[in-house]
């Protein structure tokens, strides 16, 4: 995920009906969707929305059906016309473009993926993938040879003759994503797309979109209903109600840290261990045992005064060495010795950032000490005690732990 | 008081109107009437230069390839060999040259027409009380100003029925268009397609079964024109009926009607086979 901004999305609002300027001044004064529709039967879709999206990283807008989420993203590319606000891709406002600009920067920028498929029941998987770039006047050799990368990619080479109405849902989808890849857009945007498909269907297109993403790294905007989606494809959520955005965050920020009772309602059913990582249940050890510099005197300070029974030593890479027990260096003092490095205890068990708290509990069962939690480079950054692991899973209401 | 208000001149607003598009525009009826008439007798000329058996032999060929049904392909010869038979087949052909010419008017006046109100809401809202009125005014009103344009004859007759019968094609084509589903049209325009591109690689085949459905129906009220338009000098089995029935001759008068019902019916089901093939 690079940190440059694609999409910035400000202020953005969407009202249906006669003269929805009207909605507009009300919704300023901090109105909301239902005290509009009373005041003026004016609909509000979408009510000043604000996000940024980055280069490269999947963002999902969830929230129920009617919150908004598919209003907004149509906003995006201007299937849907905003009331106000301003969306502003690559330096571009969107808004400010006239019909014949606007149809360019929609054949530039956006591939588009749709719910029920969208797929042109006269044509071919083939031309059907090639449609994008047939109207942008591509020739056909080169379209049809586009086409068929990607259909390659989505794993439907040998079925580019036949009709859509022959493919099952999932590979119709296939074919859906393809025609949106063909084009090698800026943006994929995905409208519910894989919620038309059965669970088992569903959960291979989102581990082949997590696949693909690797390779591609497009920025991609992705609609849904389903929390466990948004928690598996997500980079970020961005998280809907009646028109507005209740929260912004990683899965993790979502899960632990529930903006409202809304999205604590959401949150609910979701079961914590499969989504929390090491990181997000682990403590961040500000008490560490420096090799170089630390005796056992200064050792065991830290741990009184950090009420620990155990100490973790890093060399000055801040990479772990191993543990220091609460025992063996009240016994170095006792003895009068000035060094650490013989009661290193090496046996410790070191954990990376990601691993799933799921995983966790196996790793605690067998291991005398606390985990260490490493980053890609073996540095030290954080602790997970049991007690602190237990009552982070509880706290999010998980009941059958293996 | 009822009667203080001065009766309304519809009547003479009507005749004044005529009067005015028959003497101002008599250069666009008379186009229309040289290459409606070259039309007609063109067709008719080059169906008369068969004999009638290779015709049925040509008929019957293309009844069983759109259809592929022998009964069909069987009532096709039987019927058409009765109708040479009873001494019906010069107005037979001439009943059907009208009525090519007049679906092919209908087409060429229809089909853009059902396309712009499809597209576009004004229009709709135009047009559909007038195809309103078309189909509602009886017949004969309009064999009036079709003789002060035309005069007596085949194009007069043609006129008229163009007007009866085009407004099936427009509606079944607005229909088709307006049928096409909404997450098709939205996934053409996320792509970035232009209006022309929309109508010719998505909308018009979507609808074409549909529009075909509406020209089926414009040729078969064409066919029941065929007798009323007789009324005003068209040549045909319409007029074998007229005479009958100016003659009394019951007998002449049914033999021609069943001639109608015979070329209709073939019409209808050649034409109903593409619009299925179509569909598949």
């Amino acid at each position: 995920m690079g940190d440059k901004v694609k999409i910035q999305i400000k202020n953005v609002s969407k009202v249906f009906g006669d003269h929805p300027e009207r909605a507009i001044d009300l919704l300023n004064e901090g109105y909301t969707k239902d005290e509009i529709m009373e005041k003026t039967k004016l609909a509000v879709g979408v009510a000043q929305a604000t996000f940024d999206v980055y280069e490269g990283e999947i963002v999902v807008v969830m929230g129920l059906s009617g919150s908004g989420k598919s209003t907004l993203v149509r906003c995006i590319n201007r299937l849907i016309e905003p009331t106000a606000g301003e969306i502003i891709i690559d330096g571009t406002n969107v808004l400010d473009l006239d019909e014949k600009e606007l149809r360019k920067f929609r054949q530039k920028y956006f591939g588009m993926v749709f719910q029920h498929f969208a797929l042109f029941p006269h044509w071919s998987v083939l031309r059907n993938t090639s449609y994008g770039l047939e109207i942008q006047g591509v020739d056909k050799a080169e379209r049809e040879e586009k086409a068929m990368r990607a259909l390659e990619l989505v794993g439907l080479k040998g079925w580019e003759e036949n009709l859509p109405s022959q493919l099952s849902g999932g590979m119709q989808q296939r074919v859906g994503l393809a025609r949106a890849l063909a084009l090698d857009p800026e943006v994929l945007l995905m409208d519910e797309a894989f919620s038309a498909l059965d669970p088992l269907i569903r959960s291979d297109m989102q581990d082949e979109l997590i696949n693909l993403q690797e390779k591609m790294k497009k920025t991609i905007l992705f609609i849904s209903h389903d929390l466990d989606e948004a928690l598996k494809l997500g980079d970020r959520i961005v998280l809907m109600k009646d028109g507005a955005i209740v929260q912004i965050g990683t899965p993790e920020e979502i899960l632990t840290n529930p903006a409202d009772d809304y999205v604590r309602k959401f949150v609910e059913d979701v079961d914590s261990s499969k989504v929390l990582t090491a990181e997000s249940v682990m403590k961040k050890s500000e008490a560490v045992a420096y090799l170089k510099s630390d005796g056992p005197r200064s050792a065991l300070r830290k741990m009184r005064r950090n009420n620990l029974a155990s100490l973790f030593v890093v060399d000055d890479k801040h990479k772990v060495v191993g543990i220091l027990n609460v025992r063996d260096v009240a016994r170095n003092v006792n003895k009068g010795k000035d060094v650490i490095s013989d009661i290193i205890d090496k046996e410790i068990t070191q954990v990376h950032l990601d691993t799933p708290a799921h995983d966790l509990f196996n790793l605690m069962e067998n291991s005398k000490y606390p985990l260490a939690v490493v980053d890609d480079e073996k540095h030290l950054k954080g602790v997970i005690v049991r007690g602190s692991l237990i009552s982070m899973l509880s706290k999010q209401g998980v009941t059958d732990v293996e | 008081m009822w009667n203080s208000i001065p009766r309304i001149p519809l009547g003479d607003w009507v005749e004044a109107l005529i009067d005015f598009l028959v003497n101002n525009f008599s250069i666009v009826t008379k186009t229309f009437s040289n290459i409606t008439d070259a039309g007609v007798t063109w067709i008719e000329s080059s169906m008369f230069a068969l004999p009638p058996w290779l015709f049925i032999i040509i008929v019957a060929l293309l009844a069983w390839f759109t259809t592929k049904r022998k009964g069909v392909t069987v009532f096709t010869v039987v019927g058409l060999l009765f109708i040479w038979n009873i001494n019906l087949w010069e107005p037979a052909i001439s009943t059907v040259a009208l009525v090519i010419v007049a679906t092919l008017i209908a087409i060429i006046i229809g089909v853009p027409i059902g396309i712009f109100s499809a597209l576009y809401e004004m229009v709709y809202k135009i047009v559909t009380p007038i195809l309103d009125f078309m189909q509602t005014l009886p017949a004969f009103v309009y064999l009036i100003p079709a003789i002060s344009f035309f005069g007596l004859g085949k194009v007069p007759a043609i006129f008229a029925t163009v007007i009866f019968s085009v407004p099936p094609t427009i509606r079944l084509t607005a229909l088709g268009i307006k049928q096409v589903p909404g997450d098709l049209i939205e996934c053409a325009d996320a792509f970035g397609s232009n209006k022309p591109q929309k109508l010719f690689k998505l909308q018009l085949p979507l609808a074409k079964t549909t529009i075909m459905a509406g020209i089926n129906q414009t040729v078969m009220l064409a066919l029941s024109m065929v007798v009323i338009a007789a009324m005003i000098g068209a040549k045909g089995l319409g007029s074998e009926v007229w005479r009958a029935i100016q003659r009394l001759q019951p007998g002449k008068g049914f033999e021609a009607g069943i001639g109608i019902v015979i070329v209709a019916i073939i019409l209808d089901r050649i034409l109903q086979s593409i619009t299925d093939k179509k569909k598949q």
